[in-house]
């Protein structure tokens, strides 16, 4: 009975924490979503239903940032996971300057998105003295410049998903590396023995042997990219919906405050959007990976 | 101090749903008397090291009683107990130095019993120097063999004055050479502290050779109590005959027919007292005299020359297991040959009933 | 065959460093435009890669003509309380998982583990609305309360307490030792590098917060370094002063990049065991 009181009594700063800042907001972010016509300043409404969905669905706003955050995701799960993987199969493949190399590339994790954001910014964007370094480059090859970051969409777009795989390659690296360094040597060996070319080292032993961290790097990348918000607010602003690039996430966040904050309700009713489709997303990929894991 | 165990009992609740609860301790009743050194032995699983659970305190009995002399400490927690404990991973903490992991108990000692800093220092560099480490106290424990290891958590187990010494296995970690090292080690700091000692363990070659006294356990149950070499001697059971002794005793599925005990279509011994019927036959290692015209006949497989003596690896058709294993002095010879002819050694032959293991005594006709 | 074989590491080796300089060119390009004086910036149509009369007069600017040294003093005090609680809350946490025995124990763990796929989008509604409903908006405690919680650290550490050896235990509750002192005297220090990476982790997560502490506060008094930075580029300088918008972005990157060099190994092995970013 003692020993009962002072488990619980270790454990109740975590559970008020939880309850409060985790359950609750659970629980209440269905209930707000169902309440229509939600007053903040009042906190009153006047039915219950499923008006507020409705509302989100045909917002045009919401409509943009569905296509946009599809967009995002579609372009860099893909190309950052393939990339990582053939720089973490260059970086084992190596051992001169592999300490050099790792370090630099894990760089972005520990830097401030919102910070770095600018400085992709400036080298992106055409101002009055100058057309930016990238349109220079551009013009360079023959190219004529693009005003990347209030010009037009796929320009935008573009620099979005390649801040944005720029940022999430570091981890993505990093586990691939520590995946590849963690395969057993004594593979390698028997197959050297056997003169198994390495294209066929490759798919027959490492890839399967990695195969889940790969999985497990796809779907928090799915995960992640659908929750995009602060790189684009790092290269577009506040204001989103004026660039035409908000991101599902940030549509939440503007219903919540802001300029055309003070709506709960729909900003629940989002959210909740997101996550259905954030859980659809990984069930899927959860099957798929359970059935194509090789071990 | 005498340790009195009295109708010891700990039952489980059984881990799937639906199982049976598990009786890890049955029963257990005995007094360790004041200043011995107990084996408790067994194969893993047989309730050993619950029953050393219970002496400390960590486990608390569903049944029985125990007595620390006169003093029922049953309900006692373990830091009442005044026990001290020793582990088979040492169990010294990882983070503090020789010193520090010897003086951790005693840091623990609160009103009256307070102690000052030189005093702990004191008492700790005398636990050290009793078990021969005081070189090594500003060492940590990864730096050390495990030999040492050992030292220190016995020390730590010693420098509280503990009432009784519970070791778990103390000596398994070790590589073979440190283990006979250390157990001479144990065997010396116990009869110098002549504290209350329980040492369990799965090797009967150990318990044997550093108690007074051993317990052998099997499934939470006590089968013998008594001095290792009586126990050696007078199994009381097929389980206590086959769990001592390297190697181990061999069993034959035998039968008793007018006072001749037969294994096989061979009379190999002439007894009295026994009925008629089938049993169960456990010659030792050493029972076996080679002679060419022995009333019991094996089928040489090998001979392994050993040195000090010989040992005669045959097989029985009766046998239960893969060979049987003799030891003979080295200056008797085996003629090489497909068979092997032996005469039986009385005192070394036990019978057991064929159902139950239970012993069956028996007289030698002459 | 040997030639061959070199002129493969060669290709990896020009693939690596291109790489590298994409990852290394933002930062070299923030520095160099930080020292950079306003006029020669916006002087270069075509922009040096070099400069030859270096000058701090932006540093100066970002921390004279906007409060960056409020921003920063903010972020300090925010991290450091919220780090420092976190803590408290997530070793108490897991030491009851790891160690003690009581009712409903295996209940409750799986019931966090399940929380721990709730995404903070979701109940970030609520907590602003909770929050705001408390007066606690452009306060410190509004900005770290929610901030606290760690389900994920809790399930670190005690997987990291709970490898160490049960004996230990035995051995310090036989000696008298309270839990509470066996927490402090033998699990903490043992489970020390695991807390060290929590609290590494910890002060990332902090420092680059941005979304939390956008909601909770409009007051500039209380904007950390993530919205402070958002605030400079919007209504900065009074003018589009790029060299000295780069050097608030050097000054506000820079901590993390310290601890980073500082911690390397460390950092890393940590997110590799499961933080992923945000």
């Amino acid at each position: 009975m003692k020993n009962n009181l002072k488990g619980w009594l270790y454990l109740l700063p975590a559970i008020v924490f939880l309850a409060v800042f985790m359950v609750y907001p659970l629980i209440d972010v269905f209930i707000y979503s169902v309440e229509e016509g939600y007053n903040s300043a009042s906190q009153t409404y006047f039915g219950v239903g499923l008006f507020n969905f409705n509302y989100v669905l045909r917002d045009p706003y919401f409509l943009q940032a569905v296509k946009n955050t599809l967009i995002l995701v579609v372009i860099t799960v893909p190309l950052s996971t393939g990339l990582a993987l053939l720089i973490s199969l260059g970086l084992s493949s190596i051992k001169k300057l592999q300490d050099l190399f790792q370090t630099i590339y894990f760089l972005p994790y520990v830097t401030n998105t919102l910070a770095v954001g600018l400085v992709f910014m400036i080298l992106f964007k055409p101002t009055a003295y100058s057309e930016g370094l990238v349109n220079l480059l551009i013009n360079f090859f023959g190219g004529r410049s693009v005003d990347f970051i209030d010009g037009p969409y796929w320009a935008k777009m573009f620099v979005l998903c390649f801040y944005t795989i720029w940022i999430v390659m570091p981890f993505k690296i990093l586990i691939l590396t520590s995946a590849l360094a963690s395969v057993n040597r004594d593979y390698y060996k028997v197959a050297q023995v056997d003169a198994t070319p390495s294209w066929r080292v490759f798919t027959k032993i490492t890839l399967p042997m990695i195969s889940p961290m790969i999985f497990y790097l796809v779907i928090t990348g799915f995960i992640g990219a659908f929750k995009a918000y602060s790189d684009a607010v790092a290269l577009f602003g506040t204001n989103l919906n004026a660039a035409g690039m908000n991101t599902i996430v940030g549509y939440v966040y503007d219903m919540l405050y802001g300029d055309s904050g003070g709506y709960p309700s729909y900003a629940s009713a989002a959210a909740l959007v997101l996550f259905a489709i954030v859980l659809t997303i990984t069930t899927v990929n959860l099957l798929v990976s359970k059935k194509n894991a090789h071990y | 101090m005498k340790v009195v165990l009295s109708h010891l009992t700990k039952i489980y609740p059984s881990r799937t749903k639906g199982g049976k609860p598990v009786r890890a301790v049955d029963d257990f009743t005995f007094e360790i008397p004041d200043g011995k050194l107990i084996g408790l032995l067994g194969p893993s699983g047989c309730g050993k090291s619950t029953t050393l659970n219970l002496i400390s305190g960590l486990e608390t009995p569903t049944d029985g009683k125990i007595y620390f002399g006169d003093t029922d400490v049953t309900g006692l927690p373990p830091e009442k107990r005044g026990v001290g404990l020793v582990f088979q991973n040492y169990a010294l903490y990882p983070h503090l130095t020789v010193r520090e992991n010897i003086r951790f108990p005693l840091e623990n000692f609160r009103g009256k019993d307070k102690l000052t800093n030189e005093e702990m220092d004191r008492r700790a560099l005398e636990a050290a120097k009793l078990v021969q480490i005081d070189g090594l106290m500003e060492r940590k424990p990864a730096q050390m063999s495990g030999g040492q290891q050992q030292r220190v958590a016995i020390a730590r187990a010693l420098v509280k004055m503990p009432r009784v010494l519970l070791l778990d296995e103390p000596l398994s970690n070790l590589d073979a050479r440190l283990r006979l090292q250390t157990r001479e080690e144990l065997r010396r700091i116990q009869n110098e502290t002549g504290i209350t000692t329980v040492f369990v363990t799965h090797d009967q070659e150990e318990a044997m050779s550093i108690s007074d006294m051993i317990v052998v356990m099997e499934k939470g149950v006590v089968r013998q109590i008594g001095a290792p070499q009586e126990v050696y001697d007078d199994p009381k059971n097929l389980f206590v005959a086959k769990f001592l002794g390297t190697p181990p005793i061999n069993v034959f599925r035998g039968s008793v027919k007018a006072g001749r005990l037969m294994i096989g279509s061979e009379a190999v011994l002439d007894i009295k007292g026994v009925p008629d019927g089938d049993i169960t036959v456990g010659i030792r290692p050493e029972g076996f005299v080679l002679n060419e015209n022995g009333r019991f006949t094996c089928d040489l497989t090998r001979v392994e020359v050993m040195g000090r003596d010989t040992s005669v690896v045959s097989t029985h058709k009766c046998m239960e297991g893969v060979s049987v294993r003799s030891i003979i002095p080295s200056e008797d010879k085996v003629k090489s040959g497909r068979t092997v002819r032996f005469d039986l050694k009385p005192a070394k032959v036990h019978l057991f009933d064929a159902k139950t293991g239970e012993r069956v005594y028996y007289e030698v006709a002459k | 065959m040997k030639n061959k074989v070199s002129v493969g590491k060669v290709l990896i080796y020009i693939f690596l460093t291109i790489w590298a300089i994409m990852v290394i060119f933002p930062f070299y390009w923030m520095v160099l435009t930080s020292i950079k004086s306003y006029s020669s910036y916006n002087g270069e149509y075509v922009p040096q890669f070099f400069t030859l009369s270096p000058t701090l007069e932006n540093y100066v600017a970002a921390f004279t003509q906007v409060p960056l040294a409020k921003y920063f003093l903010n972020t300090l005090i925010f991290t450091i309380i919220t780090t420092a609680v976190m803590l408290v809350v997530v070793i108490l946490a897991a030491f009851a998982f790891a160690r003690l025995e009581f009712k409903g124990k295996d209940l409750v763990f799986t019931l966090f583990l399940s929380l721990m796929m709730i995404p903070n989008e979701l109940v970030i509604i609520t907590n602003f609305q909770t929050i705001t409903s408390l007066g606690m908006r452009n306060t410190f405690l509004g900005l770290i309360l929610p901030s606290i919680t760690s389900i994920f650290y809790i399930y670190l550490l005690k997987e990291n307490f709970a490898e160490i050896p049960d004996e230990l235990y035995k051995a310090a509750k036989v000696d008298g030792t309270s839990d509470f002192k066996y927490l402090v005297k033998v699990m903490i220090p043992i489970s020390q590098p695991t807390i060290v990476t929590i609290t590494i982790l910890k002060v990332i997560e902090c420092w680059n917060s941005y979304v939390w502490p956008r909601l909770i506060t409009d007051d500039e008094a209380y904007f950390l370094v993530s919205n402070g930075i958002q605030e400079i580029r919007e209504n900065g300088f009074g003018r589009e002063n790029i060299p000295a918008m780069m050097a608030a972005v050097v000054v506000i990157s820079l901590p993390l990049i310290i601890l980073f060099l500082i911690f390397r190994k460390k950092i890393m092995a940590g997110v590799s065991r499961g933080g992923t970013k945000g």
